[in-house]
């Protein structure tokens, strides 16, 4: 019988054991921090038909990394290399192992393969295996070639700017980068010796003298073991921690479990579930137009995982969700950072002015919001005023005279007694006035009565409203000459998805031209209520960056279907800037 | 004989023309436009003397009959370039002109009110500038929307001015002590109508303008309210309803006007940031940049490119000759034979 075991494999062993038992209570430790809520939904998903989308998202973004590849191919190959490459040497080296005739097949075995088992023929297609085997480490040392390269020049996988780790993921790292290539060495020194390699670890083996080979064989084997146990015992505290995580991420998430207003269990899975890529560090205009480096979700959830959070991270976001778009794993990175800028103490407020607004009857009415934005860009209101009364549609102007909030802004600020405040007056004179539907103007104002109020009447947007009346032929549109460029604002395109509807009307009303970055992509005017720490000339800043973005097929005008995008890019400029309203009201044609 | 181009017959660019002229200076003006002074001419009467606007420019373009100087009208300059000692002023057909000097006098715009949404202008018809009560009261005819003689008018100041969200972090100058002679000039033709003026703060920095300041308040019931008026929406009756802050005694007030005036700032015209752009002249918003705040506020950083008046900064009618005469003494001295 053939000798299986040598002291080497033991950090290997050692490093396994202390991986799963420290993966293992984590992950128990979560979960039983799970909320009432999130438990009732896994209990009852937990067996469904939903495991099958669950399977194979995970095989798609654990091992595939899809993605990433959508941002970038070689960053996509770089991760795909690595985690699918990995995971098949992994099963493949598992079936090579059992398929050899041996009595006992100790765990390592598969690992260290090559260096115990010499025969060539031990069984049927074993040289098959020995080729895969080459074929799949080339395959991952490829993809660790481009990490290197990427380290160096990030650009060149179309990353401007990269994370910048802790020590302890630079130690991680470290580890890892030094897996393939000494298992590439070890594999090739024991070819060498003996003759058991395939094309392209017997081919480097034969480089080696005979002598060095003999020599430096098991020296070679131990530094793989532990670089390997290194590795290991370092996962579960670095970054590499999403490995494992992410997978369990992508079940939970299928089964419908989602973030609420407090940091669960389920926050700490996504925590960990961030592999630090940092894709969102590009796509942040704070990072781009005004060089902020600390606050982007890498860091921000970085630091929530290692008990660092601060309020000046958690509140110098945009809230504009770019980065939410863009983000491989789909963590739910607006609602980690809604948790943390929650207040935990109240201020006490005066809500008595509320008691001073009546509700109205407006049976048979629709009713229309503006918000407080629209109050502020007028225009966007009587051009709704117009429109209602040419398709002789009765509306009631909520907050035409008294204006209370939706509440969304405060919420952003984490004011959420105040904010619940305003929503139970405005859900109360919506009640009470029986109107049909409620069509808002503000997409702060729609995300709100959308998913924040319990309504029970459809909320629409203007532009899904508008698109209603052409779609019915209430109204109708002519069509002008000006080349018309749209821009998407945050809340309603990543916020809401609506990204058809205004598209479509302005195709009707003008000649639509594209910006630079669109629909997901489409870069936040700046001057939101989601940030409250950077000053106005940052804020210009952006608004400059973004009006560039629109600016990139010269545009007659701007069109946009938010009061607040509208203000920001109208105040910088002479050029004509017009809410979606306006121009179906210039270009609708009079009954 | 030396020749010096002047861009723009404004004030600055006239009063320049002239003294130069007069001084042995071959002067070509270049206008884009079809006729001179047309800021001025805008207007009805200036402060602080209530002078008619028309005289000041009836005075200033018979300077332009001087002999020397030769003026270009529908002519817009868009670049400058030099050639060896000589200027090449490049128009808009592509036609070069030659000078040995060039002084730019490109003015001034008015900030466009369409811009500050909030406050309605071109949305409700109850919302003016300055320059349109300017016109009103050239015309002797101050009506609100629907035509009535109105009884309460409100001023905002700073419209585009000293506001960061438009841009204009820079203070216009002169639309303090306008909104001041503009409300006394109203209340003359109608006694009877309430008349506010909000404001952030009154800067009432030149010769008699306090003194007009006060004589609005104790004589002519003109009422200061310090606050900023953050929107303005319509009300049924055709009134304009406004919110602001009365700031001094802390309470948000709201209350409707007939006629609210939005006093717009001042901003470089397109022909000084066109060429302020070109030729790598341009400063902070787009002005014209001089070389030094004190002695060499007349160079530009290009040499032999000289700047007078509002295509710097705002300035007053009375600050813009002055800049003017300093300009064309600061060519003469630097040009002129010496002796």
């Amino acid at each position: 019988m053939q000798n299986l075991f040598h002291p080497f494999v033991l950090p290997f062993v050692l490093g396994t054991i202390i991986l799963f038992a420290i993966c293992i209570w984590k992950f128990i430790r979560w979960f039983r921090h799970f909320d009432r809520l999130q438990r009732a939904i896994l209990r009852k998903n937990i067996f469904s038909w939903k495991i099958i989308p669950a399977l194979w998202e995970a095989f798609r973004e654990g091992l595939l990394h899809i993605r990433i590849s959508r941002q970038n191919l070689i960053l996509g190959y770089m991760h795909r290399s690595i985690a699918f490459g990995w995971f098949l040497l992994i099963v493949v080296g598992f079936f090579e192992a059992h398929l050899t005739p041996l009595n006992s097949h100790p765990v390592w075995l598969a690992i260290f393969y090559r260096f115990f088992i010499h025969e060539h023929h031990l069984f049927a297609s074993s040289e098959v295996f020995t080729f895969i085997m080459d074929l799949l480490l080339l395959y991952v040392l490829s993809g660790i070639f481009i990490a290197f390269c990427k380290k160096i020049y990030s650009k060149a996988v179309g990353m401007k700017k990269t994370t910048k780790h802790v020590l302890f993921d630079h130690f991680a790292k470290v580890s890892l980068w030094a897996i393939f290539p000494l298992r590439l060495l070890s594999e090739s020194l024991a070819a060498n010796v003996y003759q058991n390699g395939g094309f392209l670890t017997q081919s480097i083996g034969n480089f080696f003298s005979p002598w060095f080979a003999e020599t430096f064989l098991t020296t070679s084997w131990t530094m793989y073991s532990i670089a390997l146990g290194t590795f290991f015992v370092a996962l579960p505290f670095s970054r590499y921690m999403h490995i494992f995580t992410e997978i369990i991420l992508i079940y939970f998430r299928q089964m419908g479990v989602h973030e609420h207003l407090e940091r669960t269990g389920y926050t700490m899975y996504e925590l960990n579930a961030c592999s630090r890529c940092g894709i969102c560090i590009d796509n942040c205009p704070l990072n781009k137009d005004l060089n902020i480096t600390n606050v982007q979700p890498v860091y921000f959830l970085r630091d929530l995982r290692y008990k660092r959070g601060t309020d000046a991270v958690a509140d110098n976001c945009l809230l504009c969700g770019r980065c939410d778009a863009a983000c491989p794993v789909n963590i739910d990175l607006l609602a980690i950072r809604q948790q943390e800028r929650n207040k935990r103490e109240q201020d006490h407020c005066d809500y008595s002015y509320l008691n001073n607004i009546q509700p109205f009857n407006a049976i048979g009415r629709v009713g229309f919001f503006g918000g407080c934005m629209s109050h502020l860009t007028p225009g966007i209101t009587e051009s709704m005023k117009a429109i209602f009364e040419e398709v002789e549609q009765k509306y009631w102007f909520l907050d035409e005279e008294r204006t209370i909030c939706c509440g969304r802004p405060l919420m952003q600020q984490g004011y959420l007694e105040q904010a619940a405040e305003l929503r139970r007056k405005n859900s109360e004179l919506i009640k009470k006035s029986k109107i049909s539907v409620l069509i808002t103007s503000c997409p702060i104002c729609y995300q709100s009565f959308k998913n924040e109020y319990k309504l029970s009447i459809p909320i629409m947007h203007h532009t899904e409203y508008i698109m209603k009346l052409l779609e019915t032929g209430k109204l109708k549109l002519r069509k002008d000459d000006l080349r018309t460029v749209y821009h998407d604002p945050c809340e309603l395109g990543r916020g809401c998805g609506i990204y058809k509807e205004p598209r479509q009307i302005l195709k009707k009303a003008t000649h639509l031209v594209k910006a630079k970055h669109e629909k997901e992509e489409s870069i936040c005017c700046g001057i939101n209520l989601g940030d409250t720490l950077i000053d106005i000339r940052q804020q210009t800043q952006i608004r400059d960056a973004a009006m560039n973005n629109l600016m990139y097929k010269n545009p007659d005008q701007i069109c946009t279907a938010c009061p607040m995008c509208k203000r920001a890019f109208n105040h910088a400029t002479d050029f004509p800037v017009k809410d979606i309203a306006e121009i179906v009201r210039e270009n609708m044609i009079k009954k | 004989m030396k020749k010096i181009a002047v861009i723009g017959a404004g004030p600055a660019g006239i009063e320049a023309s002239y003294i130069l002229a007069s001084n042995n200076f071959e002067v070509t003006l270049f206008e884009k436009s079809s006729s001179p002074l047309s800021n001025i001419l805008d207007k009805a009467y200036l402060f602080p003397d209530f002078s008619s606007a028309t005289e000041l420019a009836d005075k200033l373009s018979a300077k332009l009959l001087q002999k020397n100087i030769q003026v270009v009208l529908d002519k817009e300059i868009v670049d400058i370039k030099k050639d060896g000692d000589i200027y090449k002023l490049i128009d808009k057909e592509e036609k070069s002109h030659i000078a040995d000097a060039v002084l730019i006098a490109t003015g001034y715009t008015i900030f466009d009110a369409h811009r500050k949404e909030e406050y309605g202008y071109g949305i409700y018809k109850g919302v003016v500038t300055s320059l349109d009560l300017e016109k009103m009261i050239r015309h002797k005819q101050i009506f609100n929307s629907i035509g009535d003689i109105p009884s309460r008018i409100t001023f905002l100041q700073c419209v585009g001015s000293r506001d960061e969200k438009s841009g204009n972090n820079y203070c216009s100058k002169v639309c303090c002590v306008t909104a001041v002679k503009q409300a006394i000039e109203v209340r003359k033709a109608l006694p009877d109508a309430e008349i506010y003026i909000f404001y952030m703060d009154l800067r009432m920095w030149g010769q008699g303008f306090e003194e007009l300041y006060r004589e609005a308040q104790e004589k002519y019931d003109i009422r200061f309210v310090r606050g900023r008026i953050s929107e303005a929406s319509a009300t049924f009756d055709g009134k304009v309803q406004i919110k602001s802050e009365d700031t001094l005694i802390g309470q948000p007030l709201k209350m409707n006007t007939d006629l609210l005036v939005l006093m717009a700032g001042m901003e470089p015209s397109q022909g000084t940031k066109t060429i302020g752009k070109n030729c790598h002249i341009g400063g902070e918003y787009q002005f014209i940049s001089s070389q030094g705040a004190h002695i060499q506020d007349n160079l530009t950083t290009m040499e032999g490119i000289y700047v007078a008046g509002t295509a710097k900064r705002p300035m007053s009618i009375r600050d813009t000759l002055t800049d003017a005469d300093s300009a064309a003494v600061q060519i003469m001295m630097d040009l002129g034979e010496k002796l």
